[in-house]
């Protein structure tokens, strides 16, 4: 029996620091990413949410340059980014998608030229590695309060705001008619994911960051047609997904002999894709 | 700045602007920004893998950007697209991430993926850019109607024996071409960049598709030449530039496009009803 | 005559008082003044640009007027809210939205409300009653994304209705639709107004669906509006005065035409962008189609 236990997790998974640390703090992230993550996936807004992902990581390389707290960087980064979409934000997804490239494309511009000053004053090439796939398994354990802290207001805001934010993003017309502030509430729901996108895309990584914020909740939203139900599916599968991906990745570092392990990235967006292709499509009704 | 060795630079940008002008006017036309954007930052997974394994780096490119023009093709049709692009997209970076662990030394040339090094290309890097960025926009200008067709009104297009499915996978197939042959040289940052930027304001001056194009390309060229002109001064990344500036075009045309609508409205001003003395106040019976 | 001055008739649920709406520089309401009385059924008839959609905003209290007041119940613009339901024209509803029939018609109880809903029986009952009031239990369950015309348009009503408003407001709701849906949502509307009392302002550019409900009604043309009973508004003379030029009502049956005389017409403004156009965007022009067919 233990022999079959240990088939599957590999000794020391459950007493070793790191790994706890990964499990919560990554734990915290896939739940509050797959409850922010089920509004942008519903408000066609994964472009959005893959975005503010990067222009995060962009602050993030300016908060080194001024010698802020890079928690600061990206989460300000971010909010600010998510301010300026929403200012130039236009109605049809298109036209949206475009402007969430240009903003894109003009904050990777700034993030390249915050990276050349910081390249050139001092020699941290390698951090815009550990920024774009960072690990799981580096996170201190002393962040792990500060990530519940930022989750808090992100998850409130999407809480606070759900019935309206439900309505305007199922039927706009319907929201304003009830004197709700359809931009106001759009504003927020963008800030909420931009604090979502930025915290994970600091603690691990921006590939993962965006892979919990879509995934999970795509995946959700196939799986059932009421929405408090969806959100609910999308933080479970982000959850077990991010477990799992932990799980493995420590155990491949017993794989074979090459004592080498697999990154934890790697894993967790694998499941999640393999979760989503699982899912069935819904069953598309034919109106009488 | 127009020396011998700039010389090639020019020559490589100003064939990068034409194809990101040409195959950039589709793009915003479908909508297609975030898979322009996606395809090339799924490549980094190529660049990888073919480091791995000893390939030359521009094969690994290619095969990577056509397996996400696949991939985003085959799981757009199971579900919405923007999510199969996310979810496309992060499936490679993760494989990326997974060759990546497998080999040690890589941060200078994921910089030079990122922000290309067009300041620094050779001779000898041109001709395959050129041929291959030439391919992709003779087979685009020769599949114009088709493809305008299926973009603009699907179901028309159907009607006319047009497979708007076939179309799409082509388009994101020498989209995938074209952004992975220029990757190289000029960054992921660059030609994606220029795909939105000029062709977004083009559209807002002129709604004619041909016209429309034409002048996405000429706003192209000359952003790419401000750019390098400004990065050969200040010594600061290409990238920035044409970051900020493809704003700038975006902007420029948005404004443009609301002066036009604020004038076009005043123009058609109401003619009073006609003839015979109508009263001016409704009617209560 | 010029309107007059509103009236504090306590049964009044809706008091239009020298309405002028101007926009982008062109005026699209003039002078407009009606009134609605408790469980009236009345009809804003209009060619497509007329400003039906205009007036029913401003109405609703989304679009301020140039000059001119509206009251509902006796309230101005602020406090409408909760008063009036609003039913829009045909909505984009996804498919993939994870909401079914029955969310919709409950986030007509509480939409704009802030906080975590609690489950509670009393809402579920309510939602289920205005269910079954419009015909929708069949599909109360599907994905609102996967509704066909008709079936959206039950639970768009049930929405607005659950709260129980004093005024209905509906924008053109039967242009989308077969005769046969198009018979069953009048005839809806009807029952609701007789049952509950409720005052049912629909838009519509063609009268005749609703000949068989309709109490009153307020003709726009031009901007203008000719408001009374259907006999007193659709008269040869009172709408040729309205089009500022001779247009000949003819019955047939029991149908009504209105149909262009000789000359040249004069031509209808077309609505300006009221929400935002992209940038290559030109609305078309709507035709001044005077000749109103059945």
């Amino acid at each position: 029996m233990t022999h079959l236990l240990h088939l599957i997790v590999e000794p020391g998974f459950f007493s070793n620091a790191p790994v706890r640390s990964a499990l919560l703090a990554g734990g915290i992230v896939a739940v509050v990413s797959g409850i922010v993550g089920s509004f942008a996936v519903l408000r066609g807004q994964s472009y959005a949410g893959h975005a503010l992902a990067d222009i995060s990581v962009a602050g993030g390389s300016a908060s080194f340059l001024a010698g802020v707290s890079p928690l600061w960087g990206f989460a300000g980064v971010g909010v600010l980014a998510a301010g300026v979409m929403d200012m130039i934000g236009v109605q049809r997804p298109s036209g949206r998608d475009l402007a969430t490239g240009i903003v894109r494309g003009a904050g990777l511009g700034l993030g390249a030229l915050f990276l050349y000053f910081d390249t050139t004053h001092t020699s941290t090439t390698g951090a815009t590695i550990t920024i774009l796939f960072g690990s799981l398994f580096t996170i201190s354990s002393s962040l792990i309060p500060v990530i519940a802290a930022f989750s808090l207001p992100a998850l409130g805001i999407v809480l606070v705001l759900y019935r309206p934010l439900l309505l305007s993003s199922a039927a706009a017309e319907l929201a304003a008619a009830r004197g709700t502030s359809v931009r106001l509430v759009g504003a927020a729901c963008l800030i909420a994911i931009a604090l979502t996108v930025s915290l994970s895309a600091l603690t691990i990584g921006a590939i993962l960051s965006t892979a919990l914020l879509i995934g999970p909740a795509a995946t959700g939203l196939r799986l059932t047609s009421r929405p408090g139900l969806a959100m609910a599916w999308a933080a479970l599968i982000g959850l077990a997904a991010t477990w799992l991906g932990v799980l493995l990745a420590y155990d491949s570092f017993y794989w074979g002999s090459a004592r080498h392990g697999w990154p934890v990235s790697f894993f967790v967006v694998t499941l999640i894709l393999v979760f989503y292709l699982l899912s069935p499509r819904p069953v598309r009704r034919v109106p009488d | 700045m127009f020396s011998g060795f700039m010389a090639s630079t020019w020559e490589v940008a100003s064939i990068v602007a034409v194809v990101a002008g040409v195959i950039g006017f589709f793009v915003v036309l479908r909508g297609a920004a975030f898979a322009a954007d996606a395809i090339p930052q799924g490549a980094f997974t190529g660049a990888a893998a073919a480091s791995l394994i000893g390939v030359n780096t521009l094969i690994g490119l290619a095969v990577a950007s056509l397996a996400g023009a696949l991939g985003i093709s085959w799981l757009g049709r199971r579900g919405r697209r923007d999510v199969a692009t996310a979810l496309i997209l992060v499936a490679m970076l993760g494989l990326g991430a997974l060759f990546l662990s497998f080999s040690s030394e890589y941060a200078p040339e994921i910089y030079a993926l990122l922000f290309g090094e067009v300041l620094g290309v050779s001779a000898t890097e041109i001709a395959p850019v050129a041929i291959l960025g030439g391919l992709c926009v003779v087979v685009t200008l020769l599949l114009f109607r088709p493809l305008l067709l299926s973009s603009l009104m699907p179901e028309l297009a159907e009607a006319r024996g047009v497979r708007a499915r076939r179309m799409e996978l082509v388009f994101l197939i020498v989209l995938a071409l074209a952004t992975s042959m220029t990757l190289p040289v000029t960054g992921a940052l660059l030609i994606f960049s220029l795909m939105i930027g000029p062709p977004a304001a083009a559209r807002s001056v002129t709604s004619r598709p041909l016209p429309a194009m034409l002048l996405s390309v000429f706003i192209a060229l000359i952003v790419v030449w401000l750019s390098i002109a400004a990065a050969y001064q200040t010594n600061w990344p290409v990238g920035f530039f044409v970051g900020t500036l493809g704003a700038v075009c975006y902007a420029a045309g948005r404004g443009w496009a609301a002066l036009r609508r604020r004038r076009s409205v005043r123009a058609s001003a109401l003619p009073g009803p006609s003839g015979t003395g109508a009263p001016a106040a409704s009617v209560r019976v | 005559m010029t309107g007059q001055p509103p009236a504090a008739d306590p049964a009044e649920v809706l008091g239009v008082a020298d309405l002028n709406v101007r926009l982008g520089g062109r005026p699209i309401l003039r002078d407009v003044s009606f009134s609605m009385r408790e469980g009236e059924f009345t009809g804003l008839i209009g060619a497509n640009g007329a400003g039906k959609t205009t007036l029913l905003k401003v109405i609703l209290g989304l679009q301020p007027p140039t000059s001119g007041t509206v009251r509902v119940a006796g309230q101005t613009r602020a406090r409408r809210a909760g008063l009036v339901g609003y039913v829009p024209q045909k909505i984009a509803l996804d498919p993939d939205m994870p909401m079914r029939a029955r969310d919709l018609v409950g986030l007509g109880l509480d939409g704009q409300r802030l906080g975590l809903p609690l489950p509670s029986a009393r809402r579920r009952r309510l939602v289920d009653e205005m269910l079954a009031a419009v015909g929708a239990e069949r599909f109360a369950d599907s994905r609102v994304g996967n509704l066909s015309g008709g079936e959206q348009q039950r639970v768009l009503i049930a929405h607005a209705l659950i709260s129980r408003p004093r005024l209905l407001l509906l924008d053109e709701p039967l242009a989308n639709l077969d005769i046969a849906s198009e018979q069953d949502v009048v005839s809806l509307l009807g029952k609701v107004t007789r049952e509950q009392g409720v005052a049912v302002l629909i838009s519509a550019h063609d009268m005749n669906p609703l000949l068989p409900f309709m109490d009153r009604i307020v003709y726009l043309a031009g901007g203008r509006a000719a408001t009374g009973t259907t006999d007193e508004v659709v008269r040869t003379d009172v709408l040729s005065d309205l089009y500022g030029q001779h247009v000949d009502v003819i019955r047939v049956h029991d149908r009504i035409l209105v149909v262009a005389g000789r000359g040249g017409g004069t031509r209808v403004p077309a609505p300006s962008a009221d929400g935002p156009a992209g940038p290559c965007e030109d609305e078309p022009q709507p035709d001044p189609h005077l000749a109103e067919s059945i």
